[in-house]
């Protein structure tokens, strides 16, 4: 297939004793929209930072538009690559402006390393009118610290669609969201498919991945126990029945 | 973690005018300033006559360059969020370098060049224990400072080393002679401008430069600096480099200044040099700093050595005024703009 974005084979990584991912293969095309569900502790969130580029895998092989990619894999070349990520921590400073969190470690500069604030502050202001942030008493100055769960929320994931990524991966998106704010979230993943981009992400709530995925990758204790479309599950409930099959046998063996 | 996803809408927050804003954002700065103001009103009343005399001031401005070369990069180790107690023994090793390479023939613009590349070495180490080996910066650059000072012991024996000539050279007239033409106070300090021009540099390099603001995201929160791309060891280690650097301006600038070196220079910057950083405004948690803040905060320390003999009252009571003054600006600080982290 020609429109493969990503392709993880065989990706191995374990935290001293314990085998967070065994053997992961999957598979990212593009567009499409991916659900990455499983358990707690089944490797959800760390099969994330490795795509981000957050952890190199112990083992395996990372494929970029069909090419192995070579060296070292970092969440710097994960960006060149056009991967942004929502993480499930927000990561925001939160002593510091909107602005400045939107641009971290990716800082607009001029000459000598210097940093253009203006320009930042500019673009920071045109990007959250475009995201459309709730509050108009926000500006990019505004500190992180004081904006509300789901306001940060916001910033991270307007500091994601800023850098119009080709994969977008969102590690419980919705997480502390409202309703509307959820379905807004929502609309911004159908739009960068819309776009031509990918999306890959994590969700607590089935029944809302069920929702708004094309497809969907089941974990299970570090592998990769199922890759369906959603054409082929009937339901959500079916989909959570598959999840409880696979933790049985698990448990069983 | 709030939980309230629906943000209540504008009466939330009032919006401010660019100057209320400007206050808020250097407010750190501006109550160290305001520290400052109210030392400066007790002093003038306990003795107006000393006080409006330039000539006072002069004499901090002999002694403050020396602490302002280690104190504006100071923000930067405690904004990253370490410490560092080697600078003392750096300036010390430094300005060692220097001296005897002086001595032996070396001319002093020349015998600078060791001097920088031995400060950037003692950052690259220092920098290298704290991140990639993984040691407490509070405990690692102890260690340091009592091994570089006993290196310093073990190679001079406790020789110092005298510079009767050091007024006629060419580093002496441009780092540390005076500008002709201000009769009042005997011309103008050098060297003060060298501190007031690097302090300018450090705000660029702290606000303005890409290694500051990074240095602040990295004190922060690590975690996000490194999920976003930051190599976290990489700008730690800068802020050490720059303080290394720091370190061997200032002890080559007391070797400068008192045409002398002594196998103990730079060992009394340690505990005012941190008490500026901190009297400024820099808090202790990392993330956030002010340099022009602690830079004032260099001088409200300088200023209280001064101050004392100047009031009338005997250098007995330094100690007791310095701790008054720190902890009472801590409090200060502590009121004045919320805690987030």
């Amino acid at each position: 297939m020609n429109n493969r974005l990503v392709e993880l084979k065989n990706i191995t990584k374990s935290f001293g004793n314990v085998n967070a991912l065994n053997n992961v293969s999957m598979e990212i095309n593009k567009p499409e929209i991916v659900g990455l569900i499983g358990d707690n502790g089944a490797g959800k969130s760390t099969l994330i930072k490795i795509l981000s580029g957050v952890y190199a895998p112990d083992s395996g092989e990372i494929f970029l538009h069909g090419k192995q990619v070579e060296g070292h894999w970092s969440v710097a070349r994960a960006h060149a690559a056009g991967i942004e990520t929502v993480y499930q921590d927000r990561a925001l400073c939160v002593q510091h402006t909107i602005a400045l969190n939107i641009f971290m470690g990716r800082e607009i500069t001029g000459a000598f390393g210097l940093v253009k604030v203006r320009k930042q502050y500019e673009e920071a202001e045109r990007l959250m009118r475009e995201i459309g942030f709730t509050s108009r008493v926000f500006t990019p100055d505004s500190v992180v610290a004081t904006l509300s769960g789901g306001e940060r929320q916001g910033v991270a994931i307007a500091r994601a669609l800023y850098f119009e990524a080709e994969l977008l991966i969102l590690d419980e998106p919705t997480n502390a969201l409202s309703l509307t704010e959820t379905q807004k979230v929502y609309s911004f993943m159908l739009a960068a498919k819309d776009k031509g981009s990918s999306v890959v992400f994590i969700s607590h709530n089935i029944y809302h991945a069920y929702d708004i995925a094309d497809r969907f990758i089941i974990l299970d204790r570090g592998t990769v126990v199922m890759q369906v479309d959603k054409s082929e599950v009937e339901s959500a409930e079916r989909l959570v029945q598959h999840m409880k099959d696979f933790a049985r046998a698990g448990h069983a063996s | 973690m709030s939980a309230s996803a629906i943000p209540t809408p504008a009466k939330r927050r009032r919006t401010r005018g660019p100057l209320a804003k400007y206050l808020n954002r250097n407010r750190r700065a501006i109550s160290a300033l305001a520290i400052f103001a109210v030392l400066l009103i007790i002093f003038t009343m306990a003795n107006p006559r000393i006080f409006t005399n330039p000539i006072t001031y002069r004499a901090i401005f002999l002694s403050l360059p020396i602490s302002l070369f280690v104190v504006v990069p100071l923000v930067f180790i405690v904004a990253s969020g370490e410490i560092d107690l080697s600078f003392p023994a750096t300036a010390g090793i430094t300005s060692w370098v220097f001296s005897a390479a002086v001595q032996s023939g070396w001319e002093p613009v020349a015998a600078l060049i060791p001097a920088l590349l031995l400060g950037v070495v003692v950052g690259l180490v220092v920098g290298g224990l704290v991140t990639y080996v993984g040691l407490s910066s509070l405990v690692a650059t102890l260690g340091m400072n009592f091994l570089m000072r006993g290196i310093i012991n073990m190679g001079t024996q406790g020789v110092a080393i005298q510079f009767p000539q050091m007024r006629t050279t060419a580093l002496w007239q441009a780092f540390a002679g005076r500008i002709e033409g201000f009769p009042v106070i005997n011309g103008f300090p050098v060297h003060m401008l060298w501190g007031l021009g690097f302090v300018a540099l450090g705000w660029m390099l702290f606000n303005r430069h890409r290694l500051g603001i990074r240095v602040q995201i990295v004190g922060d929160n690590p975690d996000s600096a490194a999920e976003m791309g930051i190599t976290v060891a990489r700008v730690k280690i800068g802020a050490f480099v720059f303080l290394g650097i720091g370190a061997a301006l200032s002890g080559v600038l007391s070797v400068l200044v008192n045409q002398n070196w002594w196998p103990t220079t730079g060992d009394g910057l340690l505990l005012p040099a941190l008490a500026a950083v901190f009297v400024g405004g820099t808090p202790t948690w990392g993330g956030i700093g002010t340099v022009v803040g602690s830079s004032i905060g260099a001088f409200i320390i300088a200023f209280i050595e001064t101050g004392i003999i100047g009031a009338g009252l005997t250098g007995y009571v330094t100690q007791f005024f310095n701790g008054l003054v720190i902890i009472l600006s801590l409090i200060g600080h502590r009121f004045n703009g919320r805690r987030y982290r």
